[in-house]
């Protein structure tokens, strides 16, 4: 499958940057000035997170702009209307986070097509099931060129990642520690996990997230994987109120700063 | 029909594990395991001599006089409010800690509502030596406060919660953050029918053995292990799955549970998922739900803190939809008269969730032959501050 994101992998000259944002916040009609002003200011990959009222996997940060956005008004359909005016002026791919139980309500299918048609790339739906996308759903996200990205964590197994290679695709999300996002990760822990995923030699490529939140923690998962994923500190960053433009700027180039190098593997 | 689940843990349309991927080694390991450790002979003798030496098993089938002669019927109640800590929560919670003594697990963590399930993880963990977290929602510690007050008492950790509805639905949540957090020693006991798969047949079997016993007590009392109808209360559904458990292929027997209207149905106050909900998945398991159309959760309502919860148990979403159980409902008016008459006929002050139960009395016809069996889950103790707002002055 020949997309947004499989483009994006193979032509990249630096250090992947996904910036998270849960749509719809801080105001139900900024989620188009976020995803422009991040493209803007250096992210290669906008996730979007569809808010839900029981974000499992989610520390304190998310779960309330999760909380925000539900209450400004968002749902799947006002984003998906959203993405659809959005979706012209964006050149990086766009890929959707959220919980199995909205998407299921407002109809698989129909959010397949909807968001296929609105430029989005990929899906991560966290509480998905292997078992329940090989049987229910894989041919569908197939259809409507998404591609799935499945999260691996320090404790899954090879095997297991190894079977996530075959079914996934676009990237793998490699959680940083079990743990809720945006929790505080012991480096030393980490570098030998991302040494071991390093080693595994996967097909997909590789993002690194929850907990990361400065230029040295991005930089040093880039020395190994092709990227980070930061969420809960950029929402931080917007939870204190300004500029969009802005803040993202200033947010972006922080993280970057000496990561703009070529990389060197 | 079939009333287990599949090795997917699914009962009819109902169940499965929707867990994200930090948790599923510690699901995928109490899914290859807790059949094999359940039906280990030792495992079975500490269980069942901890259920008797501790707990106080088996308890009570008092047949009810005063309420039998009223409906003119045979009305026994289990008395599982006689068990240590003061409900059946403490049938599964023994049985969870030996579980997770056996998995190497150090730490154990829990969600309560009520407060019930709470203690008895609280004071199993007492026991064990064992360190212990409880979740629980700021809204449920004002009005179960003696429950707290216990909690801590028996060297628990009981930490607020204050997201969404502050009730049982958040606190699990929470707990299911702090398992993802700490999966690598950590043992989640989840007191109910509800979460992934395995949790709900497991904690439907720990709960078993109320059925178990109602079908020898009343074998002893009449001569036929077969009462005519089984009525519990339903929330996530505990006692119910227990109290229906070895009579579900039993089809002679009417199985009645019994759900919380809250304010009434439709009074946008209620806690009736069958009623209300649709299907839907929460806290990892694909069942009955009350939800926007969005797909969003919503915050239900019931004076007891026990039943105010959004979904229901899979087993008992696939009991609704085949039918093989009938769904009923009691406000919370009905639940505090139903408590106040239990209280002044039979000297039994029951929970506020066991009253819904004895509530369905006013709601169905019965013959004198009938043979009636409610499961009088818990104690009204943690429910005083609310009874005594109620008494005539």
């Amino acid at each position: 499958m020949q997309n947004k994101l499989t483009h994006l992998f193979e032509q990249h000259h630096r250090p992947i940057l996904n910036m998270y944002c849960t749509a719809g916040y801080p105001e139900l009609n900024s989620t188009g000035e976020v995803m422009k002003a991040l493209q803007a200011h250096g992210a290669d990959i906008i996730e979007l997170g569809m808010p839900y009222s029981d974000p499992l996997a989610d520390g304190p940060v998310i779960q309330f702009s999760n909380s925000i956005a539900l209450q400004n008004g968002m749902s799947i359909a006002v984003l998906l209307e959203q993405l659809l005016q959005i979706n012209p002026s964006m050149h990086i791919p766009v890929i959707l986070m959220g919980y199995l139980n909205p998407i299921l309500q407002f109809g698989m299918e129909k959010f397949c097509r909807e968001a296929s048609a609105a430029g989005v790339t990929g899906l991560i739906i966290p509480d998905l099931p292997m078992h329940e996308f090989e049987n229910e759903y894989q041919d569908m996200f197939l259809q409507y060129g998404l591609c799935f990205i499945f999260l691996i964590s320090p404790e899954t197994s090879e095997a297991r990642i190894r079977k996530i290679d075959t079914l996934g695709s676009g990237f793998i999300y490699a959680v940083s520690s079990s743990a809720t996002t945006g929790q505080a990760i012991d480096m030393q822990q980490q570098e030998a996990y991302l040494a071991r995923l390093k080693s595994l030699q996967l097909r997909n490529p590789i993002l690194v997230g929850f907990g990361i939140k400065d230029h040295a923690g991005f930089s040093k998962i880039s020395s190994y994987v092709q990227g980070a994923i930061i969420g809960s500190a950029y929402i931080l960053a917007l939870r204190s109120g300004g500029d969009i433009s802005t803040i993202t700027k200033e947010f972006v180039n922080t993280i970057r700063e000496k990561a703009e190098l070529p990389k060197t593997n | 029909m079939n009333f287990s689940v599949n090795e997917y843990g699914y009962y009819g349309n109902f169940g499965g594990a929707f867990i994200p991927e930090m948790l599923y080694p510690n699901v995928k390991q109490l899914q290859d395991s807790y059949i094999d450790i359940m039906e280990d002979p030792a495992f079975q003798l500490e269980f069942q001599q901890l259920l008797k030496d501790y707990v106080g098993r088996p308890t009570p089938l008092f047949f009810a006089e005063h309420l039998s002669k009223q409906w003119n019927t045979n009305i026994y109640l289990k008395r599982e409010d006689l068990c240590h800590t003061g409900a059946h929560k403490i049938n599964n919670t023994i049985g969870q800690v030996l579980l997770a003594k056996r998995l190497g697990k150090t730490r154990i963590i829990a969600e309560t509502g009520a407060g019930q399930h709470g203690v008895a993880t609280a004071t199993v963990c007492a026991l064990m030596g064992l360190p212990c977290v409880v979740y629980m929602g700021e809204k449920d510690m004002a009005r179960q406060a003696s429950n707290v007050a216990r909690m801590k008492m028996l060297g628990a950790t009981v930490v607020p919660v204050s997201s969404g509805s502050k009730t049982l639905k958040d606190a699990t949540n929470e707990a299911i953050r702090d398992w993802i957090n700490h999966a690598a020693d950590t043992h989640y006991i989840i007191g109910s029918v509800v979460g992934p798969h395995p949790y709900p047949d497991m904690v439907a079997r720990f709960q078993s053995v109320i059925s178990a016993e109602i079908k020898s007590q009343l074998l002893e009392r009449t001569g036929n292990e077969l009462p005519t109808h089984v009525i519990a209360c339903v929330g996530g559904g505990s006692n119910a799955a227990g109290a229906f458990y070895h009579f579900l292929n039993d089809d002679q027997v009417q199985l009645i549970a019994v759900e919380a209207a809250g304010c009434g149905i439709d009074s946008g106050k209620s806690a009736a998922t069958t009623q209300l909900g649709t299907m839907g998945i929460l806290h990892g398991s694909k069942s009955l739900l009350m939800q926007t159309a969005d797909g969003q959760v919503t915050e239900p309502h019931s004076i007891s803190a026990g039943l105010d919860y959004p979904g229901i148990g899979p087993l008992h979403a696939h009991l609704f939809e085949s039918g093989r159980a009938r769904f009923l409902w009691a406000t919370d008016d009905e639940a505090m008269a139903a408590a106040m008459h239990l209280s002044k006929t039979a000297g039994i002050i029951p929970a506020l969730e066991s009253a819904h139960a004895l509530h369905a009395l006013t709601q169905l016809e019965w013959k004198p032959s009938d043979v009636v069996v409610i499961c009088l889950s818990g104690r009204g103790d943690k429910d005083l501050d609310t009874y005594m707002k109620n008494l005539p002055s």
